[in-house]
């Protein structure tokens, strides 16, 4: 069991030991990402329709979030690193009298706005019917990804991709979407004709096709199953475990406060970030990727 | 073989290169950070801007007052009957029945909700659209699930063993002392927990309940579920509409007998 990541817990620069490199041993982290391209992924998921903060006197959450702040940081965020990508993981809709009465629009015309580039369904995004979620994609400058929802025979066959990819200072980035399983926690009625299928195999296929055919240099997943169940219901840790290749799954609908991303080992002894930043907009996750052109054993620096 | 290894490693050499690995664009470091989103940062008054209007016509929409409420009701106040409680199941039974009918030209017998379902409480005093989304801020929709005699008598004996007070109308249930099944009847029927009976109820719930929520899991061996496509809040908004008064009464609908 040979760990090809290396997990830096302090911020005092170290030199990194390659196997025979000498021309690596003097390089200082400032130097590593000096020479290499820096992608930033901001993050959310579960807003629920928490379009404005909480009230000063909320009990949990005082004055926490809303969307006129979270742009504010978007942008602070960007004016630093322009090759910023901004992704949900799903369960945009629901919770707030916003949705009740406009049914997602504003949801969806607000992560516009805010410069998204792609979201995941989660279970909520049903509950207006699959019609509304498809209607409400009119007002969507961003992708809706899912990989493992047969939308054939729906009407968001062709509207829905199983995934996107971006190119960022010559960075291939690909995304995909997973959605949970629907009979028993949605309505037949619904989500209609939407079949779900095993999202490990799924998400073999998609990355598979994302590095060979799309050669992507970093591969991002947008999971609505959850971070971690005790029992045999796949979840992201699960998914991380049984797979290869992906860098980095942004969770949601179990609405987990992560300190920090997750690392749990994939099938070739490689650390796949899990991450998951709550619920309702309180949080933004941030994370950079300092993208090199390097030897598959090279070691990665993760400060987290 | 032999030569064409070194022929490998002579190549490798030519190049200069340190080993014969492949090199691929790959993240060398990667940094985390976590931004809570509160007063610390300025709100983007662009975005504050675009959101106003939708704000001021959810505010107007919410504030229309329905009915009023002489007397507060809260959930809290009752141990096996609630004033709050039995407004929703009347609510339900009074709402539901005449769409009920006119879709299959059926009855509803009764009524259950779940104590949990209920969200929140009613001041004293006006009673707004905002009343009804803090009661029932789901989306949840009522159903009417056809029950056999032997489901009904499963439902019967869930309300005993849970001895809360979940929100029921057209159902009486009378509990001795000792907690052991005294009498029970569903829309005037009598129901006996241990005979057998060819007859079927129709009780209205909530499409969450159906699907198992809160243990209920005599409403999945049903014969029928009839969906009226009615959200649990809209029957609350239409009902306080018509009413010029919600009054807070507790009816003894779920009892247990206090003398020995």
């Amino acid at each position: 069991m040979k760990r090809r990541n290396f997990i830096k817990k302090t911020g005092v620069a170290s030199s990194v030991l390659g196997f025979g490199s000498f021309s690596l041993l003097n390089s200082s982290l400032t130097k590593v990402e000096e020479d290499a391209k820096q992608i930033t992924i901001l993050h959310t998921n579960d807003v629920h329709s928490h379009i404005e903060a909480f009230s000063n006197t909320h009990a949990k959450y005082p004055g926490r979030g809303g969307a006129a702040r979270r742009y504010a940081y978007i942008n602070m965020v960007k004016k630093e690193n322009p090759n910023t990508l901004i992704l949900d993981a799903g369960d945009a809709f629901q919770g707030t009298p916003y949705f009740n009465f406009y049914g997602g629009e504003l949801e969806y015309k607000l992560m516009s706005k805010m410069g998204y580039h792609a979201s995941t369904i989660g279970n909520h995004e049903f509950d207006n019917g699959i019609e509304n979620i498809a209607a409400q994609l009119a007002h969507a400058d961003f992708k809706l990804l899912n990989a493992n929802y047969n939308l054939k025979n729906t009407i968001l066959d062709g509207l829905v991709k199983p995934y996107q990819t971006y190119e960022m200072d010559g960075v291939k980035i690909g995304v995909f979407g997973l959605g949970i399983e629907l009979n028993g926690l949605v309505s037949k009625k619904l989500f209609k004709e939407t079949e779900y299928i095993d999202p490990v195999d799924v998400a073999k296929d998609t990355v598979k096709k994302l590095k060979n055919e799309e050669e992507c240099d970093l591969v991002i997943c947008l999971s609505h199953l959850g971070f971690n169940y005790s029992g045999r219901k796949i979840c992201d840790v699960k998914l991380a475990q049984q797979t290869r290749d992906i860098d980095l799954i942004i969770g949601g609908h179990t609405h987990t406060f992560l300190e920090k991303p997750s690392l749990i080992e994939n099938l070739d002894f490689k650390n796949v970030l899990v991450n998951q930043v709550g619920w309702a907009g309180l949080n933004m996750g941030r994370i950079d990727f300092y993208m090199k052109k390097e030897k598959a054993s090279k070691e990665t620096l993760i400060e987290l | 073989m032999k030569t064409q290894i070194i022929n490998i490693l002579l190549i490798c050499i030519s190049l200069g290169a340190l080993s014969c690995e492949k090199e691929y664009v790959k993240p060398v470091k990667i940094n985390y950070k976590q931004q809570a989103i509160d007063a610390n940062l300025m709100a983007d008054e662009e975005i504050e801007n675009f959101i106003a209007p939708y704000k001021s016509r959810i505010e107007g929409e919410m504030k229309k007052v329905l009915s009023y409420a002489p007397q507060s009701m809260f959930k809290s106040q009752g141990k096996y009957n609630t004033a709050i409680g039995n407004m929703m199941a009347d609510a339900v039974l009074e709402e539901a029945t005449p769409i009920f009918k006119k879709q299959q030209n059926l009855n509803i017998d009764a009524v259950l909700l779940n104590y949990g379902g209920i969200r929140a409480g009613i001041s004293k005093g006006d009673i707004s659209v905002r009343t009804a989304f803090d009661i029932m801020p789901f989306e949840n929709e009522v159903v009417v699930v056809e029950l056999t005699y032997e489901s009904v008598q499963k439902m019967i004996r869930y309300l005993m063993k849970k001895k809360i007070a979940h929100p029921i109308a057209g159902i009486q249930l009378q509990l001795n002392h000792d907690y052991t099944f005294k009498k029970a009847s569903i829309n005037g029927e009598e129901i006996k927990l241990n005979d057998q009976k060819d007859k079927h109820f129709y009780i209205a719930t909530s499409d969450y309940l159906l699907q198992g929520g809160d243990e209920m899991s005599f409403f999945e061996d049903n014969k029928n579920v009839y969906h009226l496509d009615y959200k649990l809040r809209n029957i609350l908004i239409d009902y306080f509409e018509k009413k010029e008064q919600i009054l807070a009464t507790v009816e003894k609908r779920f009892t247990v007998s206090d003398s020995f």
